[in-house]
C-alpha cells in the first residue's frame, strides 16, 4: 500500500485519528450522558414542574412557582444562614491556610514532602467519620467539657449549634483551601520577593504589594473550593447542627424524603448549581486547575 | 540567590512555624482521640475507662454491621473496575485525542467533581424514580433501587476523578515516547501496551484506589439511592450517629477511617511511582 | 542542484530520500511549502534553519511522524509518503532522546527488533554488540536517568542503529549537551557515519554545527528550503541575503546592478562586482569581514582600487588573533576582522582608513529574503 500523499489522504488521516479519540471517549461520555447529565436535566426540568395535592409531580402546567417560594421567609432565612455559614468557614479556611502555606512553601523539599502528605490524608479520607470525631469531642460529656469546666469555664455548650457547624465545616474543608494556596505560593518566584526588599520595601509591604497579588488565583481558587461544598453541606449540619438550624442541603433533603415537594427540591438544587457553575466558572477563568 | 527570600526571619518563623503545628493538632488531635475512645471500656462515649476491644469485637458480630460492610464492598469494587475502564480510557481520548465535542466532553467530564454531594443525590434519586416508573409503565418491569442504583451513581462520580488522576499521569508523559515507540517497529497497539500503558499505569492504580476510597465513604448520594437490603456502612452508620453516639459506632468508625486513610496512602505512592517494567 | 547523482558505474543512483514537491500545512500555517530534496545514500546531510523553519516538520515527514499534505516522498525509490513509522526502513535519535524511562538501556536498545519479531536472546544479543560500538557495554542494566547525558545520547543512537536503518533521522542529537561534550559527539557521530555508511539526515539550528560535520546542508526559512550545497558553496556562493547572513558572518551592503561586471553602492561608488542580474536591479553585496584588508587612505594597492572604500573606525576590538573593527564607510558601519600579529598596526577608533578586498571574494545576491 504505497501511495504518494495527497490533501486527501491526509484529510482522511486526521479524520481517522479523531475518530479514535471520540471512540475511547465514547463509553464514559454515553455513561455520563445517561447517568450524569440526565439527572441533571431532570432536576432543572422537575423545578418548574408543579406539586400536586397527594404530593407527587405532575409534568405540566410549568410554572415558576418553585422559584418565587425561595423568597419567603423561611427559605430566605435558610439561604441567608447558609451563605453566611459558608463565607465564615471561607474566611476562617483562608486565615488558617494562608500562614500555613506560605511556611509550608518555605520549607525544604523533603519536609514539605511529609508536610504535604498528612494535608492530602485528611483531604481524602472518610469525611464522615471526621465530623464524628467532633461529635464525640463536643458532646455533653465529651473531653473538650471536661476541659472546659476543669479551668472553670463552665460545660461546652456549642454542640448542635451554628457554632459546631462551622467548625465541622472548616475542619472538613481546610485542606481544600490549603493545596491550591500552597500550589500558588510555592509557584511565586521568590526572587520577586527579594528585588522588593532590595528595593527597601518593607516585610508588611512587600506582603501586600507582592506576595499577596501573586497568591491571589491560588487564594480564589481555596475559596471557592471552600464554599462550593460548604454552601452544599448536609452531613456537617447533620451531625454536629443536629439538623435543627436548617442549611441548604439539609433543606433539600427534607423537600425530597420528608416535605415531598420536589418542584421546590430541584428549584432549590438549580440555584445551588449555577451558584456552584459561576463559581467554577471563575475559578478556571483565574486559571485555576483542578486537584 | 532566590533563596534569601525563602529564608523566614526571627518572629515571622515563630509565628508561622506556630500556626503550622496548631493546624496539624487541629487535623489530628479529633482523629487521634476518637481512636483511643474506640479502645475505652466505658459505654459512655468519649471517656477513657481502660483498655479494651469490646467494641471492636462487637462490630466483627453485629451482623448488620458485616452486611453493610459487605454491600459496601461489593459496590466499591465494581464500581471501581467500571470506573478506571471508562476514566482511563475517557482521559487517552482528552490528553493525546482531538475529536469533535471534546471540550464539551471535558467539562461534563469535570461536573460530578465540583458538584455538592446534595445536589447529585437528588439528580439520582429523581432519575431512578422516572427510570422505575418508566420501567413500570412501558415494560411493566419493576426496577427497584437496589445495590445496582448504588454502584451506577458510584460509577458516575468515580470516572471524574480517575480520569483528572490518569490524565495528570498521562500529561507528564511526553508524546515522544509513544513516536519513538512507533518509529521503533511498534504498531499502535504495541506501542500503548509497552509504553504508554506501562508509564501510566501508576496513575491507574493511583485513580482505582482513589475510585475505592470515594465509594466506600460515600454517604449522601448512596443514602439516596440505596434501596432495601442495599445499605452501605456510611449509610449505616451515619443512620446510627443521627440517634445519637455510642462506642461501637466508634469502632466501626476508627475502621472505617483506616480503611480510607490507607487506600488514600496506597493511591498518593502510587501516583508518584516512576511506572511499571515490561517484561 | 539538478546534477543527477551517479554510482560507480555511471548509471543513476536511487536516491537514499527523495522528496519531491512537498507540501505540510497545520490548518492555515504552510510548516513546509513545495520543498523538492535528494539526500544520497551514504551522505551526511544537515538541515539548518532557525526555529520554525520547517525542518523538523520535514525530518517528521521522513520518519512517518507526519504525512505530508501533498507531494512525494521515497526512500530508496519506494513511495512511502503514506506509511505509518513503524512501516518505513528508517530510524530517529528524538530531540531529548526520548528513551523509555521504564526500561533498562538493554531493553531500550532491543526494543525495535523484539517488535519486528526477532526472537528475545537474539535481540538482547545484537543490542549488546551495538552497546559495546558506542562504548556503553557495561550499562546495559542501568535506567536512562542514571546515565549522563552523553550516554543518553548514546543510548539513542545506539537503540536506532541496531535496527540497520537505511537512513538514520537526529533531530537536534547535540542540542542538550554542554559545549565540550558537544564538539566530542560531534566527531564521534561523524566517525560513526563513515564507519557505518548509512545516511545520517540531522536536524540543527546550529551552522557550526552543520558546517563543520555534514557532506552537504540545506538551509530552510519560513518553510522553504533556500539552498543546498556543501558548506563552502553556501559560505562563498549564497543564494540569497538570507543564507547569506544566516551562515556565518557578514556584511551585506545595498546596490543596484550598473552591469555584469559592476555594481554601484548607495553613495555612488562602482564597485567591481561580477554579477548574473540585469543592470538597474537592486542587488546587495556580501562581504566576510575576513576577506577585508584594512590601511591608510594611501595605501590601497592598484589591483584593489575598484573594490575599495574610505571610512573612520568607530571601534575596535582586540580579540587575542584578531582585530575586529568597525568601519564606518559613509553610510553604514561595516565589520572588518584582520590578523592581529606583532608587525600589524592597531587603527585607533577616530582614524581615517581605506579598507578593500579581492574582487573574487565578494558576493552579489539579489536583494530578496530580508530579515533573519
Amino acid at each position: 500500500m504505497t501511495a504518494v500523499a495527497t490533501p486527501k489522504f491526509e484529510a482522511a488521516n486526521e479524520r481517522k485519528k479523531s475518530r479514535r479519540g471520540f471512540l475511547l471517549a465514547l463509553p464514559a461520555y454515553v455513561y455520563l450522558s445517561l447517568f450524569f447529565a440526565l439527572p441533571l436535566l431532570s432536576v432543572v426540568v422537575y423545578s418548574f414542574a408543579k406539586r400536586t395535592s397527594t404530593g407527587g409531580v405532575a409534568l405540566e402546567d410549568w410554572n415558576i412557582d418553585s422559584y418565587t417560594k425561595l423568597g419567603e421567609p423561611i427559605v430566605r432565612d435558610i439561604l441567608l444562614r447558609s451563605f453566611t455559614l459558608a463565607i465564615i468557614t471561607t474566611v476562617i479556611c483562608l486565615v488558617l491556610a494562608y500562614p500555613f502555606s506560605y511556611f509550608l512553601a518555605t520549607r525544604k523539599a523533603s519536609t514539605r514532602n511529609i508536610m504535604l502528605v498528612f494535608v492530602m490524608i485528611p483531604f481524602w479520607s472518610n469525611f464522615l467519620v471526621r465530623n464524628y470525631a467532633w461529635r464525640v469531642l463536643l458532646g455533653n460529656d465529651g473531653p473538650v467539657s471536661r476541659v472546659t469546666e476543669g479551668v472553670g469555664l463552665g460545660e461546652t455548650t456549642i454542640l448542635f449549634t451554628p457554632t459546631a457547624i462551622v467548625l465541622g465545616l472548616v475542619y472538613g474543608f481546610l485542606p481544600f483551601m490549603i493545596l491550591p494556596l500552597y500550589a500558588a505560593v510555592e509557584r511565586m518566584d521568590w526572587s520577586l520577593i527579594e528585588a522588593s526588599r532590595d528595593l527597601g520595601a518593607t516585610g508588611m509591604q512587600t506582603f501586600r504589594k507582592v506576595t499577596f497579588p501573586l497568591s491571589l488565583p491560588g487564594v480564589i481558587a481555596g475559596s471557592i473550593l471552600v464554599f462550593i461544598p460548604s454552601l452544599g453541606a448536609y452531613v456537617t449540619p447533620q451531625i454536629l447542627g443536629g439538623g435543627k438550624k436548617t442549611m441548604l442541603g439539609s433543606y433539600i433533603v427534607t423537600q425530597f424524603l420528608t416535605a415531598r415537594n420536589w418542584p421546590v427540591g430541584a428549584a432549590v438544587s438549580t440555584v445551588l448549581m449555577v451558584v456552584m457553575l459561576g463559581a467554577t466558572m471563575l475559578y478556571f477563568r483565574k486559571g485555576g486547575r483542578t486537584l | 540567590m532566590a533563596g534569601n527570600a525563602k529564608q523566614l526571619k526571627g518572629n515571622t518563623r515563630w509565628a508561622l512555624g506556630l500556626n503550622a503545628t496548631l493546624v496539624y493538632v487541629f487535623f489530628y488531635a479529633p482523629i487521634a482521640l476518637l481512636i483511643l475512645f474506640s479502645f475505652s471500656d466505658d459505654p459512655l462515649v468519649g471517656r477513657w475507662g481502660g483498655f479494651t476491644l469490646d467494641w471492636y469485637r462487637a462490630f466483627g458480630e453485629n451482623e448488620e454491621v458485616q452486611s453493610a460492610l459487605g454491600v459496601s464492598i461489593r459496590v466499591a469494587i465494581m464500581s471501581t473496575v467500571v470506573s478506571v475502564v471508562l476514566g482511563t480510557m475517557a482521559a487517552l481520548a482528552l490528553e493525546r485525542y482531538r475529536f469533535r465535542g471534546n471540550k464539551f466532553f471535558d467539562a461534563l467530564l469535570y461536573l460530578p467533581v465540583i458538584i455538592p454531594d446534595v445536589t447529585m443525590a437528588v439528580m439520582m434519586l429523581l432519575f431512578f424514580t422516572i427510570a422505575r416508573n418508566a420501567a413500570s409503565t412501558i415494560f411493566g418491569v419493576d426496577v427497584s433501587k437496589g445495590v445496582w442504583s448504588v454502584t451506577v451513581s458510584h460509577i458516575a462520580f468515580s470516572i471524574s476523578f480517575v480520569s483528572i488522576v490518569v490524565r495528570a499521569r498521562i500529561a507528564g508523559m511526553s508524546e515522544k515516547l509513544e513516536e519513538a515507540a512507533q518509529d521503533l517497529y511498534a504498531s499502535r497497539w504495541q506501542a500503548f501496551r509497552y509504553v504508554t500503558l506501562p508509564l501510566i499505569l501508576p496513575g491507574i492504580i493511583g485513580g482505582g484506589l482513589l475510585a475505592l476510597t470515594l465509594s466506600l465513604d460515600d454517604v449522601v448520594i448512596t443514602q439516596f439511592v440505596a434501596g432495601p437490603g442495599s445499605t452501605t456502612l456510611p449509610v449505616y452508620v451515619f443512620g446510627l450517629i443521627r440517634r445519637g453516639v455510642s462506642p461501637l459506632i466508634n469502632a466501626v468508625s476508627v475502621v472505617m477511617l483506616a480503611a480510607s486513610v490507607l487506600l488514600v496512602l496506597l493511591s498518593l505512592v502510587a501516583q508518584r511511582a516512576r511506572g511499571g517494567d515490561v517484561t | 542542484m539538478g546534477d543527477e547523482m551517479q554510482d560507480q558505474a555511471g548509471g543513476p543512483m536511487t536516491a537514499a530520500v527523495d522528496i519531491q514537491s512537498v507540501t505540510k500545512r497545520f490548518g492555515d500555517v504552510v510548516a513546509v511549502d513545495n520543498v523538492d530534496l535528494e539526500i544520497a545514500d551514504g551522505e551526511f546531510f544537515a538541515m539548518l534553519g532557525p526555529s520554525g523553519c520547517g525542518k523538523t516538520t520535514t525530518l517528521r515527514m521522513i520518519a512517518g511522524l507526519e504525512f505530508p499534505t501533498e507531494g512525494s516522498l521515497k526512500i530508496f525509490g519506494e513511495e512511502v509518503g503514506t506509511l505509518p513509522p513503524n512501516l518505513r526502513p528508517v530510524n530517529t535519535v528524538f530531540q531529548n532522546y526520548a528513551l523509555f524511562p521504564h526500561m533498562n538501556v538493554l531493553d531500550n536498545v532491543s526494543f525495535g527488533l523484539r517488535m519486528q519479531g526477532k526472537d528475545k536472546r537474539e535481540s538482547a544479543h545484537a543490542a549488546q554488540e551495538m552497546l559495546e560500538l558506542v562504548q556503553l557495554g557495561g550499562m546495559a542494566k542501568r535506567k536512562p536517568d542514571q546515565l549522563s547525558g552523553g550516554q543518553q545520547q548514546r543510548v539513542a543512537l545506539a537503540r536506532a542503529l541496531v535496527n540497520k536503518p537505511k537512513v538514520l533521522l537526529l533531530d537536534e542529537p547535540l542540542g542538550a549537551l554542554d559545549l565540550k561534550l558537544r564538539q566530542d559527539m560531534q566527531n564521534e557521530l561523524k566517525s560513526l557515519q563513515r564507519e557505518l555508511g548509512v545516511s545520517f539526515v540531522f536536524v540543527t539550528h546550529d551552522q557550526e554545527e552543520a558546517l563543520t560535520m555534514s557532506d552537504r546542508i540545506a538551509v530552510m526559512h519560513d518553510g522553504k528550503l533556500l539552498q543546498v550545497g556543501t558548506a563552502e558553496e553556501l559560505y562563498d556562493q549564497p543564494v540569497n541575503r538570507f543564507v547569506a547572513d544566516f551562515i556565518g558572518q557578514t556584511n551585506l551592503i545595498d546596490a543596484t546592478v550598473f552591469d555584469a561586471d559592476m555594481i554601484v553602492l548607495a553613495n555612488g561608488t562602482k564597485i567591481r562586482a561580477p554579477n548574473p542580474y540585469p543592470a538597474g536591479d537592486k542587488v546587495a553585496m556580501s562581504l566576510r569581514p575576513e576577506s577585508i584588508s584594512i590601511g591608510h587612505v594611501d595605501e590601497v594597492p592598484d589591483e584593489f582600487r575598484s573594490t575599495s572604500l574610505t571610512g573612520t573606525v568607530s571601534d575596535v576590538i582586540y580579540l587575542g588573533h584578531s582585530h575586529v573593527y568597525t568601519v564606518n564607510v559613509d553610510w553604514m558601519p561595516l565589520e572588518v576582522r584582520t590578523n592581529a600579529t606583532p608587525t600589524s598596526i592597531k587603527h585607533e577608533p577616530g582614524s581615517e582608513v581605506a579598507i578593500w578586498w579581492d574582487r573574487r571574494s565578494d558576493w552579489v545576491v539579489p536583494d530578496e529574503g530580508h530579515g533573519a
